[in-house]
């Protein structure tokens, strides 16, 4: 029987995506592990001033994760119930762009809005109030949100966009009030995603420093990232630095196999298909849903625009017809492309396997596991990853020729936990829901993945696609690791030309990686994500 | 489309391939490992190379690593198989660390034109340009500055300073020496006292200067004397000048060094010798924003001599640096937290 041979390779996909991160993340802290000669996790636990640390770094991440998933819940709310005001599609893909910003520029951005001679204090001194200062947790969280949140609502409306119309007019018929089809509707089709997206948001939290150290007023405010950072490039210290590692990787591990404990599995749905129309009843109060919508751009795009405004100066027209900003360009869109295709593929395996097993096998929990594992790259600090992948290559290869697709491949595994959780759902509901249809038609290989997955995960898929290109585009740690006179990117510009104080173009070069993401951001999801309608017709 | 998104994804790994089938390195090759923005288009780099390439018959290679430190922790990580015939840009303060590793060779550079503020001693290293770390000021915020570093820890706590973290970055450490080199044993008391005026300490010059100091944040920001330089005769404007200090500027010092397995050390030695000749240095003020450690005359550029002139260049033997660094840092911690 057909049937079986497909299931017989269920694993495979997911082995092979899981081998690649292996080799990309345990292997080399395994190879740091096995030069240093005294590992010790405990003296970092017993040391009162780690002890501090780690405490600081999990309480930070704790309040950033928790005030992003907490704002994302309205917002993505009121995104969902208005369909149609001029500029909805504009700005739900601005706010795919705040992760992608290198985070010096949106230290600009946020302090020319937020700062002590920021617009805002500029604005409430009109009145008379006193001005306020956000360095401290307050400037912390103050960032971590500006990143976090417009991506958790992002996340969060796919959810909402993905209730049947038949739920929410079933809903109309039972004369339900807001808050009961908030209860009813929305929070499950929410909740399911959830706890990834909160475990998404801690671990970047968890181990971000620059946004810490530069907004959190003194060395009190430091992560674990910061000590590392310091042990290998400072101090050359590998067993500091792999005892800290270790730790890191142990905390955010556990926290990962406790998140796996709440079972968020999706809703069944009935007869889903995706309407060419959403249908959203009128409901709640609308000047509430336009108020958030109002506040949450203003609150997203106004760094923005503190960025775009310092881009334009007279350097403006000379950086950007400028041969290396130009040639930047290609190389920036280039890595993205790749790494944005690779970490698709590898996401898709790893669902198709874990689907499988949750699914069919009925191992909800490995499954899940499974999963998670593709959070791992996030744990690992950047500079262990490339110490530790230079200790394993320097004697089997030019690390120097190979640095490129080593970069492209770390870019495309950072976009892997972005990419799980954006498709995750959409797989599982394909499978819920065809799983009896496929059985009784014998549909299964690559028939079965392209007349009913794909249409179905298209739309997510193109979203999956735009957001780890853009991520790619954007990084700067990956290309930075290993050297970097054959690619030059944009992030890479920016930096340099920062370093060199050429601020004029640097702001420029800023605004330019921002735009160029935003466009490719654009046609990935145009391509990509095409017309829902055609496809569903097919087979509706 | 299905077939499109096949055929898109093929191409791309195609690409990938190619890459990584990159050829490798040239015959009579020099690459010089340094950091970042040395390399930058409208830094020291493309003026250098050109230069040398010129008199050399070679190709100067530049691989750039995204900060001084890491420059060194790359060769201590490639060991004796390193592709580095030259490191350039490591700070003096990482010179005994850098010398301990035993990577490094004499440089047998003629270095009777060096003029430092202080004598130079070192046979490997080679310094190529210095400045001193000063605080440089917004003159629109603060017209009249702290004029010692005295002033500035006993002014009210609400002049407000950003600094750098000097378990991250070069001033950053340059400032906590700065401090140490003043005070001694009393450095612990004087950060605290220090500690209300910090606004905050950044990773890196970058997020304190240009994230913060040129968007108003405060009026002060750790720097290098040189700094208003460019801005005069760069941007052309006046606004940002360095408060000079009545005790004097801790000085940092730039060089470079050659590789004892380097396969091309006649041609290393050259580019050492180059480094320190009236053409490549008079190409430093402007594109490393530095003084060079070589008097070029004229050649140096007008808004140079408009500079604060340190009364007195502080600097801690780079072995007592590297013995005492971590305990300093951990009293630095202690007393600002």
């Amino acid at each position: 029987m057909p049937l079986t041979s497909s299931i017989g390779r269920w694993w495979m996909p997911g082995v092979l995506a899981l081998t690649v991160l292996a080799l990309i993340t345990v292997l080399p802290l395994a190879a740091l592990v096995l030069s240093a000669t005294n590992v010790a996790p405990q003296d970092v636990l017993t040391n009162s001033h780690f002890r501090r640390v780690i405490w600081f770094s999990f309480y930070q991440a704790l309040m950033s994760a928790c005030l992003s998933v907490a704002l994302a819940i309205p917002i993505a709310q009121a995104l969902s119930r208005e369909q149609r005001f001029p500029g909805r599609k504009l700005l739900i893909n601005l706010f795919s762009l705040s992760l992608v910003i290198p985070t010096l520029v949106a230290i600009f951005g946020i302090v020319a809005v937020f700062g002590r001679t920021g617009w805002l204090n500029d604005f409430i001194g009109l009145f008379g109030i006193k001005p306020f200062s956000i360095y401290g947790l307050v400037g912390i969280l103050l960032a971590h949100v500006f990143f976090n949140l417009p991506l958790a609502t992002r996340i969060l409306l796919q959810s909402l966009d993905n209730i049947p119309n038949e739920q929410w007019r079933l809903s109309t018929q039972l004369r339900m009030n807001a808050s009961a089809q908030f209860r009813f509707i929305e929070w499950p089709a929410m909740r399911t995603q959830l706890v990834g997206v909160f475990m998404l948001i801690f671990t970047l939290c968890f181990t971000s420093f620059t946004i810490v150290m530069a907004l959190g007023g003194g060395p009190r405010a430091t992560t674990v990232e910061v000590a590392i950072y310091q042990a290998l490039r400072f101090d050359f210290d590998l067993d500091a630095a792999v005892s800290l590692a270790i730790v890191q990787l142990l905390f955010c591990s556990a926290l990962l196999l406790l998140s796996a404990f709440f079972k968020h599995e999706a809703p069944l749905g009935f007869g889903h298909r995706i309407p060419d129309q959403l249908f959203r009843p009128v409901s709640g109060y609308r000047w509430l849903n336009f108020l958030l919508i109002a506040v949450a751009t203003l609150f997203v795009i106004m760094p923005l625009i503190g960025l775009i405004i310092s881009a334009i100066n007279p350097s403006t027209i000379k950086v950007l017809l400028h041969d290396n900003t130009i040639k930047a360009v290609f190389n920036t869109l280039f890595i993205a492309l790749v790494a944005s295709c690779l970490s698709v593929l590898m996401g898709i395996g790893l669902l198709l396997s874990s689907r499988h097993l949750r699914i069919r096998l009925g191992h909800y929990r490995l499954g899940q596991w499974i999963q998670h594992a593709g959070n791992i790259i996030l744990v690992m600090p950047p500079v262990v990853l490339g110490t530790g992948l230079f200790l394993l290559l320097r004697n089997v290869a030019d690390v120097f020729s190979i640095a490129l697709g080593l970069a492209i491949l770390i870019n495309s595994l950072m976009a892997l936990p972005f990419v799980l959780r954006i498709l995750d759902g959409p797989l599982m509901q394909a499978a819920e829901q065809q799983d009896r249809v496929i059985q009784s038609l014998g549909i299964i290989g690559w028939s079965r993945w392209r007349l009913l997955d794909w249409p179905l995960v298209r739309k997510p898929l193109g979203f999956a696609m735009a957001i780890s290109a853009t991520l790619a585009a954007g990084d700067l740690s990956a290309i930075a690791l290993f050297g970097s006179e054959r690619a030059m990117t944009l992030p890479l510009l920016l930096f340099q030309r920062m370093g060199g104080y050429r601020f004029h173009e640097a702001a420029t070069t800023a605004a330019l990686l921002l735009i160029t993401c935003l466009i490719l951001f654009l046609i990935l999801q145009a391509v990509v994500s095409g017309t829902v309608k055609r496809y569903n017709h097919a087979y509706a | 489309m299905i077939s499109r998104f096949r055929h898109s994804v093929s191409l791309c790994l195609l690409g990938l391939l190619c890459i990584v089938a990159l050829p490798g390195h040239a015959a009579n090759t020099l690459t010089v490992y340094t950091y970042d923005s040395f390399t930058s288009e409208w830094g020291p780099g493309p003026v250098i190379k050109t230069a040398f390439e010129k008199e050399c018959d070679c190709t100067l290679n530049f691989v750039a690593i995204d900060s001084s430190a890491a420059i060194l922790n790359r060769v201590q990580l490639e060991g004796d198989a390193s592709k580095a015939d030259v490191v350039l840009g490591l700070d003096y303060n990482l010179m005994a660390l850098a010398e301990d590793t035993g990577l490094l060779t004499e440089s047998g550079a003629d270095l009777s034109a060096v003029q430092l503020p202080v004598d130079w001693a070192s046979d490997i290293f080679v310094p190529f340009d210095y400045g001193h770390f000063a605080f440089v000021y917004d003159t629109e915020m603060l017209a009249e500055p702290p004029t010692s570093l005295d002033e500035l820890v006993n002014a009210p706590d609400d002049l407000k300073i950003i600094i750098q973290d000097p378990r991250t970055s070069t001033p950053g450490l340059g400032l906590m020496l700065w401090v140490k080199a003043v005070y001694g044993d009393d450095a612990s008391d004087v950060w605290k006292k220090l500690q209300p005026k910090i606004l905050t300490v950044t990773k890196g010059w970058s997020e304190a200067y240009f994230s913060l100091f040129l968007n108003g944040e405060a009026p002060m920001v750790l720097s290098y004397d040189t700094s208003p330089g460019y801005h005069m005769a760069i941007d052309k404007t006046e606004q940002y000048q360095a408060a000079a200090f009545d005790e004097g500027h801790y000085l940092q010092i730039e060089v470079a060094a050659l590789l004892k397995n380097s396969p091309n050390q006649e041609l290393g030695k050259s580019f050492l010798q180059f480094l320190i000749s009236k053409e490549a240095q008079s190409a430093l003020p402007l594109t490393n924003v530095m003084y060079p450690s070589t008097d070029i005359g004229d050649a140096l550029p007008e808004e140079f001599s408009k500079l604060i002139k340190p009364s007195k260049s502080l600097l801690l033997d780079t072995n007592t640096v590297r013995d005492e660094r971590k305990a300093w840092i951990d009293e630095w911690l202690n007393a600002a937290n």
